[in-house]
């Protein structure tokens, strides 16, 4: 295959994984019925601490390099994970709208990213490094595709698959999945829904905080005003829905998005040729097509069609596909719970 | 094991939900829980699985004092009990929900709770589709999960809360036959809330009667393998009615009203839905007639009704309501005709959380720009009186009891409707608030109003329909003659069985 081609689909997957991480961490959240709001905000914040903390032991010269990203990163998913408690603990012990103080949040950590990032604006800092993984990166086409990233990008393949074994397959996964279904049925089953509730919004918290940490150390280097992360986490939420909460098609999801991106912006750049003939287009449009292709896909999965399908296909293969379609958002998320 | 409840008392503000509550539940045995709504069944019953804590009191298993918290401590005690609505998770398949709340360690090991689930579901002659999604399932198997579910976890004291709502004959007999080998094979002690007599009567050993949060009465039943003549079974009704209420109910039945005109027609009508196959159905309703409609739940009956009150699709065929075609009318337009619809979930779709009745009354009033809030507020004041509802006119709906809020729906209703389209119209409610409410609907059927109404109590079917239409997977079936059909019959014909 193309080198070149292949080149383009590696970046790909490399721009997506803030985006990857991002929607995994809402994922989980979500899963247990906490919707956090504040992404768009929450990657921005821990996008611009996580760079400064890492530029300032640059600078002062302590640590070796790779121990300065470490420390970027552990200072961004603190700052995702204190912002994403909050949301639990306004909804959680306050009984606040948890959509409400989400959108809160999410504006105010935006503004206070621009406001501390203006010592940093442009100035170049360390960063993470490429790292193939040896005998994988040889393997034709996926090798180039998947394996000659960064940790980072690994990590958010690890992310995905154990993720799924938690949910699917494990006895805690059940838990986190009943409390964001029908919380009274895990209460009755010994569940303790706030204290997991506040965890998996924890959990969720810190890995947005990654992803922040991804995009200012990794994706898109350094940090800029307006950033340039701005508006993906609201394209992570969306993911999230177009995924189904399933790790899986969330992923999927987030490639999609960046492979769409790239193309647009290949267009921009290079102009739409069809047959040698260039063709005008307003390329704004370009923009919208990722939105379009979510809600057509949102049309196919939702409804009762899938339902009718699958009755069609054999048994054996029933269920796990309809874990994989599933278009339903977790009965109680939003919800607040509370046990008389 | 045997249960001894000790001096229990229980307060919610000021009513004194279980007052000083003595009983002894011995193994082997079925024991009945009877009792008008708000006479504390249900709460004295949370308290025994762990669902709510005692305010004072005892319990003791095997004569040893029992502290527990938490329904999990309860199960952990041997005590589980199965929900009306079960505890389960409808995203959850059947082998997931088996699974959950007993697995330990970190994986599922899925292939021997399968085994297990089979095991168990051969042995009651249950039929349980593993990878089912519970969403997929009727109440019955939701049921039948659950039980075998506690039964896994270890339970001797198995509570069920109105298991018998909304499953067939069938199903019921399958449940009983369980029962009665959890209760005589095992020794397990088997407590049955339940408003529905016949039932009680006919699988408990014994009663307890609570009235009003005390304990007014126990009583053995009649032995079931004995004969069980309608003799004795209305005398011992009699006396069962007479420990609830303190008075005797007089027998209610249908009185004979001239049936008027015809005023809803419905003619091959096809409702449209994915998942049920929905057959024409033809009708005719006429004024002063009361159309009960009989099937388990999601049989066709809900999307039928829905259809007949303009907030379903219809795929073909035609409605007309008096005189009009309104096949592709809306719901306000048949409202203003006279036309109303009750819906069965009070308090999703029939009244609306976090609004007073006074503005509930101010809804229903006249469309008029400005509400005069003081003509509303006596209106409401007249309807608190006049359908008796316990609580103010400034109170939110969802402060009242269940049997008030249905009394409020009731009292909402305009006085000379020409149709009543209601489901369940007295879902949840005691024998003596359903007969005031089946009383104020007569009266208005008596001033010509036609009713069409569903429900998943036969008896209350068999009461007060003219005619009966039977519902199965979107089938439709009309009794020839509803005062020869007995409550038996139309449990086999729910099932299917035409």
């Amino acid at each position: 295959m193309n080198e070149e081609f292949l080149n383009t689909l590696g970046s790909i997957v490399g721009t997506a994984t803030p985006l990857v991480i991002a929607s995994l961490g809402e994922t989980i959240t979500e899963r247990a019925g906490v919707v956090n709001l504040s992404l768009d905000g929450s990657l921005a914040l821990a996008a611009v601490l996580g760079f400064a903390a890492a530029w300032t032991a640059q600078e002062a010269g302590v640590l070796n390099v790779p121990m300065q990203i470490a420390l970027g990163i552990a200072v961004a998913m603190l700052v995702g994970a204190l912002i994403a408690l909050l949301v639990g603990f306004s909804s959680i012990k306050l009984r606040r709208d948890q959509v409400a103080v989400g959108f809160v949040l999410t504006l105010l950590a935006a503004e206070l990213a621009r406001f501390l990032g203006a010592d940093f604006t442009r100035i170049p800092g360390p960063q993470i490094t490429r790292f193939n993984i040896p005998l994988l990166e040889q393997v034709p086409i996926l090798g180039p595709v998947f394996f000659q990233q960064n940790l980072l990008v690994y990590f958010s393949y690890l992310l995905m698959f154990g993720i799924w074994f938690w949910l699917f397959r494990s006895s805690g996964g059940l838990t986190l999945r009943a409390i964001g279904e029908r919380p009274e049925a895990a209460y009755a089953r010994g569940a303790h829904v706030q204290r997991l509730r506040y965890w998996y919004t924890f959990l969720g918290g810190a890995l947005v905080g990654l992803a922040g940490a991804a995009y200012s150390l990794n994706v898109k280097p350094g940090w800029s005003s307006p950033p340039a992360m701005q508006g993906d986490g609201w394209i992570a939420l969306a993911i999230v829905i177009f995924g189904g909460w399933h790790p899986f098609r969330v992923v999927l999801g987030a490639y999609l998005f960046a492979a769409l991106r790239a193309v647009s912006s290949n267009i921009q750049t290079n102009g739409l040729f069809i047959f040698g003939q260039e063709i005008s287009f307003p390329f704004v449009l370009l923009n919208a097509l990722p939105w379009l292709l979510m809600i057509v896909t949102l049309l196919i999965v939702s409804g009762g069609l899938t339902e009718r399908l699958l009755q069609y296909m054999p048994r054996a293969v029933q269920h796990r596909l309809r874990a994989f379609l599933r278009s339903d958002p977790p009965k109680a998320l939003g919800t607040r719970f509370e046990m008389e | 094991m045997d249960i001894e409840l000790r001096n229990i008392h229980k307060r919610f503000g000021a009513i004194h939900a279980n007052n000083d509550i003595n009983v002894r539940f011995r193994h082997g045995r079925i024991v009945g829980i009877l009792g008008e709504n708000g006479a504390g069944k249900s709460t004295l019953m949370k308290i025994l699985s762990g669902f709510q804590p005692a305010d004072q009191g005892d319990i003791l298993i095997d004569d040893r004092r029992i502290d527990y918290k938490g329904p999990t401590a309860a199960i952990a005690n041997g005590i589980g009990m199965l929900q009306q609505d079960p505890l389960d998770v409808g995203a959850f398949t059947v082998l997931e929900n088996f699974i959950y709340g007993g697995a330990e360690g970190l994986t599922l090991k899925r292939a021997q709770a399968e085994a297990q689930l089979s095991d168990l579901t051969a042995r009651f002659g249950f039929e349980l589709d593993p990878h089912q999604p519970i969403d997929n399932l009727l109440i019955a198997q939701r049921q039948q999960l659950e039980i075998i579910r506690l039964l896994a976890l270890g339970v001797e004291t198995l509570i069920l809360d109105e298991p018998t709502t909304g499953i067939s004959a069938e199903q019921k007999d399958i449940l009983f036959d369980a029962l009665r080998r959890l209760a005589r094979d095992e020794g397990m002690i088997i407590l049955l809330v339940s408003h529905k007599l016949e039932d009680v009567i006919d699988l408990c050993d014994e009663v307890v009667v609570l009235r009003a949060g005390l304990m007014v009465g126990e009583m053995d039943m009649p032995a079931s393998d004995k004969d069980l003549t309608s003799a004795l079974i209305a005398d011992t009704k009699g006396q069962l009615v007479t420990m609830m209420f303190g008075e005797e109910l007089d027998a209610q039945s249908r009185p004979h009203y001239e049936i008027g005109a015809p005023v809803f027609i419905a003619d091959k009508l096809i409702v449209q839905d994915l998942r049920l196959d929905m057959q024409p159905i033809s009708l005719t309703v006429h004024a002063g007639e009361v159309i009960g409609l009989a099937g388990l739940g999601g049989s066709g009956q809900e999307l039928f009704m829905r259809a007949c009150a303009r907030i379903q699709r219809v795929n073909s065929g035609s409605l007309h309501f008096d005189g009009n075609n309104i096949t592709g009318a809306s719901y306000r337009q048949l409202f203003r005709r006279g036309c109303v619809f009750g819906a069965a979930g009070r308090l999703e779709e029939g009244l609306i959380a976090g609004l007073t009745l006074i503005e509930h009354t101010a809804l229903v009033a006249d469309d008029k720009l400005q509400i005069d809030w003081k003509s509303v507020a006596k209106r409401a004041d007249t309807r608190i009186d006049h359908y008796r509802i316990k609580g103010a006119a400034t109170d939110n709906i969802e402060q009242l009891s269940g049997g008030n809020q249905q009394r409020m729906l009731i009292g909402l209703l305009p006085d000379d409707p020409k149709m009543l389209i209601l489901e369940q119209p007295t879902r949840g409610l005691d024998v003596d608030s359903a007969r005031w409410i089946w009383t104020q609907l007569l009266e208005r059927c008596a001033r010509g109003a036609a009713i069409i109404f569903n429900s998943s109590d036969l008896e209350e079917l068999v009461t007060y329909s003219d005619r009966i239409l039977v519902f199965y997977a979107g089938r439709v079936h009309e009794l020839p003659d509803v005062s020869r059909t007995s409550i038996d019959e139309l449990g086999h014909l729910i099932g299917g069985e035409f």
